[in-house]
């Protein structure tokens, strides 16, 4: 049924809410027994140990002898007998306050935790709220400066585009970049492309390629990658084993890597369980404090974590960014690296992605995104980022805007492009020389100046097949790269490439929450978190806001007065304002004073809406005399506030109605003997004012002059953030006004002539 | 030689004299002029069982036990070659081994050929445990 004239049976705001983005996620009601639970199941067990004789015999209400897998691999290596039974006489409320007390140091939480259960950890976080999570986790995080990780992938696998792409990603500051591929032979040549690409520039990004778990391992050993991440873990025995691992195989993998000085975490996070259907009805917090437990027993360095492909899911149930942030927290206090997810796309709605970032920004991470989208969303191999190379400087801004460090670095446009034809030469040269193909010029230009895949004429997925065939089938290593990198002069680069398979040898980048740093390793070790509240931890220097501050397209004063000063010449042909000495009050009365502001036409010369200021004025003119007043204009010295600019104007009309009138475009209609703020008609939206509009004003003021009262004059502003857009230039523009006021100095009668003959 | 704290770390700084490489190469000799050369493969770019051994210390001193004890695991297998590693990590997934045998016998390959003890009795656990948790099942 629809109400008769409108054609509507709703409130039309529901069909407007339903057409906005966030409408296409979809929300799924809480149901524990069926998984769909953040913080809290029915079916999660109590949290308990029992110690006998030196050993864990009982855990969160499970008995030794019947342990499954995780419980046995938790108790074994996980808990501490000598700590377990401190630890856990502890309650819940009580951690959590140590958690969120700046006085209590991190050492002494992350030495409990080696005596807490799962149950318990999950327990304890759960007493926090969202804010509260988000301190805790940057006062816990392990190493102290913040850092970020970025994919560098395409949906043609073109190893010329993955490697300009990954050189703009170490441009941009990412500390590591992870690779994947469409087509899962194609791993080799998109391993040895981005090899290449993060080796311009500087080194010292870390760069991984995630594949299946053997061939992973294999690229490592080649030398074209120095970390891997995708090395899953799950929090129930039944989506382990689906999962096609368990935790001894995980935990050999894990020292295989080690084996080959190749750094390398875990990963683990909400919803995989869920998605996997061995959920066992428990929450997602505590299955995933039972992975946290496990990769800590596993004795790996660090975790992706934070729902990585399961934070969709997850953030489909009440409380589920709450629950990432607190599996997040786990993580660091279990003294994990964490590379905070932020990574799988959770939503269609801005708003949504803004929020979610927000709070990790703030806190810093390890790694804030373990995935930050440096492609746009369609060259993803992952599926879109949480933030993507669309929304990239948005979260530039987001670094200027809370003064946060992100981890990444403004990047000017000659910069980029530079890195990106130094990649594709670089790239270009190493495929020629170890003759796995042969670019072309042309391809190398598509590439160089293409935003995404869809604007190449490069390689296709189908050559990137033959070119991994022959890297695998030849047993080419990076060592191969770096000579024919040196071969074709690319020393630097070869010197980049070294540099980082090099690392290898001290191992210090195993230790936990490395990265490389201006050619250091930088970790939880020589440089631990150290936060105890204001003027501890995690300090911006000043070189440091320099660089988050330098984002392109900035005004200054410089800029305004200069764009100004490109409209003097042909304002001087429009118009000539000749003063004609102090303005004395008018008798006439039909008569409408305008009143113009101090710089209007000596100083500022255009609107903000982009008119000649004498467009302006004559459209006001114009209305006045059309609607049968006249017109006489004042130029105010003592004032340029729109407000007493009318009132003044007002005081000298013979009327008693005048028109204040700033140069920027700002006006309002008052009458004498009215207050400065109660006036008839204002427009203070000059950036979409009209000259239309001006002389409707002027119209209406003469109106008002002879005692009519006229439909005010509505100027629709669209909804547009004026604020946003025209501020920053408004501000600057009415201080070059105010600078030129004059206290107590008289209004000046002016003769304005329009015309050719203007400048006369 | 008395262990390592944090206090050597990064090793590559405090300790560069003490770094070598798998093939015994010292890290001084390992530059991008030797690779360049041919004088230096991957095997010269390959982590020493002692470093890690170094490392484990300074982990331990740092307060993480569990990743001194990874690391002392992977010094058991920096020697191993990588096909014995691929098989060992094989024979752990799920449903592989048909029984606990196979999996006890690969950990006798590696204490007997490699001197790898920790993670031959680290595979003999999980042969035990695989046959509690009953994961010697048909899966593909």
């Amino acid at each position: 049924m629809t109400v008769q004239g409108t054609g509507a049976n709703r409130w039309q705001r529901f069909a407007e809410w339903d057409a906005r983005p966030l409408r296409l996620d979809r929300f799924a009601r809480e149901d524990p027994e069926q998984g769909f639970s953040a913080m809290k199941s029915p079916k999660d067990p109590a949290p308990g140990v029992q110690v006998s004789g030196g050993r864990i015999t009982g855990m969160d209400g499970v008995a030794e002898a019947d342990f499954d897998m995780i419980d046995r691999f938790i108790a074994t290596y996980h808990l501490d007998p000598a700590i377990a039974p401190e630890a856990m006489a502890i309650p819940a409320l009580d951690l959590a306050r140590m958690l969120v007390d700046m006085t209590v140091p991190r050492g002494t939480l992350t030495r409990l935790a080696q005596g807490l259960t799962p149950a318990r950890l999950a327990e304890a976080v759960s007493h926090l709220s969202a804010l509260e999570i988000a301190f805790a986790y940057s006062k816990m995080r392990a190493r102290r400066v913040p850092g970020n990780q970025g994919h560098v992938t395409n949906a043609k696998d073109d190893p010329l585009q993955l490697a300009a792409d990954a050189a703009v990603a170490v441009g941009l500051g990412f500390d590591e970049i992870e690779t994947t591929q469409r087509v899962a032979r194609n791993a080799w040549s998109n391993a040895l492309a981005c090899a290449v690409g993060a080796s311009v520039g500087r080194w010292g990004t870390l760069f991984q390629c995630s594949s299946e778990e053997a061939e992973e391992l294999r690229i490592a050993m080649a030398g074209f990658t120095s970390y891997a991440e995708t090395v899953s873990v799950y929090g129930s025995e039944g989506a382990f084993i689906d999962g096609d691992d368990t935790p001894w195989s995980k935990a050999f993998l894990t020292a295989a890597y080690a084996s080959r000085g190749v750094k390398m975490r875990c990963t683990s996070g909400a919803g995989a369980e869920l998605l996997m259907g061995f959920h066992q009805s428990q929450s997602m917090l505590y299955l995933e404090s039972r992975c946290l437990c496990l990769q800590r027993a596993m004795g790996v360095q660090g975790t992706q974590n934070g729902g990585i492909d399961g934070a969709p899911v997850t953030m489909s149930v009440q409380g589920g960014a709450r629950e990432l942030m607190a599996e997040n927290l786990i993580a660091v206090w279990l003294d994990l690296e964490c590379a905070s997810g932020n990574d799988a796309r959770p939503t269609e709605s801005e708003i949504r992605v803004g929020a979610k970032i927000a709070p990790y920004l703030l806190a810093g991470s390890d790694l804030i995104c373990s995935g930050f989208g440096s492609i746009l969303k369609y060259d993803n191999s992952f599926n879109p980022s949480l933030l993507n190379g669309e929304e990239l400087e948005e979260f530039l801004v987001l670094q200027r805007d809370f003064e946060a460090d992100g981890g990444l670095t403004p990047l000017g446009e000659d910069k980029a492009l530079d890195l990106r034809r130094r990649a594709l030469d670089a790239i270009s040269a190493v495929l020629e020389e170890l003759d796995l193909a042969r670019p072309t010029a042309a391809m190398r230009t598509s590439v160089a100046f293409a935003s995404g895949s869809n604007e190449t004429q490069s390689f296709t997925a189908g050559d990137a097949s033959m070119m991994s065939a022959a890297i695998e089938a030849r047993g080419i290593d990076v060592t191969d790269v770096i000579r024919a990198l040196h071969k074709r002069g690319f020393v630097d680069e070869a010197q980049n490439l070294f540099n980082l398979v090099r690392l290898r040898l001290s191992g210090d980048y195993l230790q936990t929450s490395a990265l490389i740093r201006g050619g250091r390793v930088i970790s939880a070790v020589n440089d631990p978190n150290d936060y105890q509240g204001p003027g501890s931890g995690y300090r911006i220097s000043a070189e440091r806001r320099d660089e988050i501050g330098a984002i392109r397209d900035q005004i200054s004063r410089t800029e305004v007065l200069r764009s100004q000063a490109i409209f003097e010449q042909a304002e001087s042909r429009r118009v000539l304002y000749e003063a004609q000495g102090d303005a004395d009050p008018g008798t006439a009365t039909g008569e409408v004073v305008i009143g113009i502001s101090p710089a209007f036409g000596i100083r500022i010369f255009q609107s903000l809406a982009g008119q000649p200021v004498s467009a302006m004025l004559d459209a006001v003119i114009r209305g006045i005399i059309g609607a049968g007043g006249t017109a006489r204009v004042v130029r105010m010295h003592h004032t340029a506030d729109t407000s007493f600019l009318g009132l003044c104007a007002a005081g000298l009309a013979g009327s008693g109605v005048g028109i204040g009138l700033q140069a920027k475009g700002t006006a309002v209609i008052h009458r004498q003997g009215r207050l400065p703020h109660h006036n008839l008609e204002l427009f203070s939206n000059a950036p979409v004012t009209t000259l239309a509009h001006y002389g409707q004003l002027g119209a209406n003021a003469a109106a008002y002059a002879f005692g009519r009262s006229p439909e005010p004059i509505v100027v629709p502003t669209g909804g547009i953030a004026l604020g946003a857009r025209f501020h920053a230039e408004v501000a600057m523009l009415y201080a070059v006004e105010t600078g030129l006021c004059e206290d107590g100095a008289a209004p000046s009668e002016l003769r304005v002539r329009f015309g050719k003959d203007a400048a006369a | 030689m008395t262990a390592l704290s944090a206090a050597d770390y990064p090793m590559a700084e405090k300790r560069p004299e003490s770094i070598r490489a798998r093939s015994g190469k010292p890290m001084q000799d390992i530059t991008l002029e030797a690779v360049v050369a041919g004088s230096v493969g991957m095997a010269d770019l390959a982590i020493h069982s002692e470093t890690l051994l170094r490392q484990a210390e300074i982990a331990r001193s740092a307060g993480r036990p569990t990743l001194a004890q990874n690391f002392e695991r992977a010094a058991d297998l920096v020697e191993v070659p990588q096909d014995l590693v691929m098989r060992a990590y094989e024979i752990l997934r799920p449903g592989r081994a048909q029984s606990s045998a196979e999996i006890v016998a690969v950990a006798a390959t590696l204490r007997q050929a490699h001197g790898a003890n920790r993670i031959a009795a680290f595979l003999e656990e999980a042969a035990e445990v695989y046959e509690k948790r009953g994961l010697f099942r048909f899966r593909y």
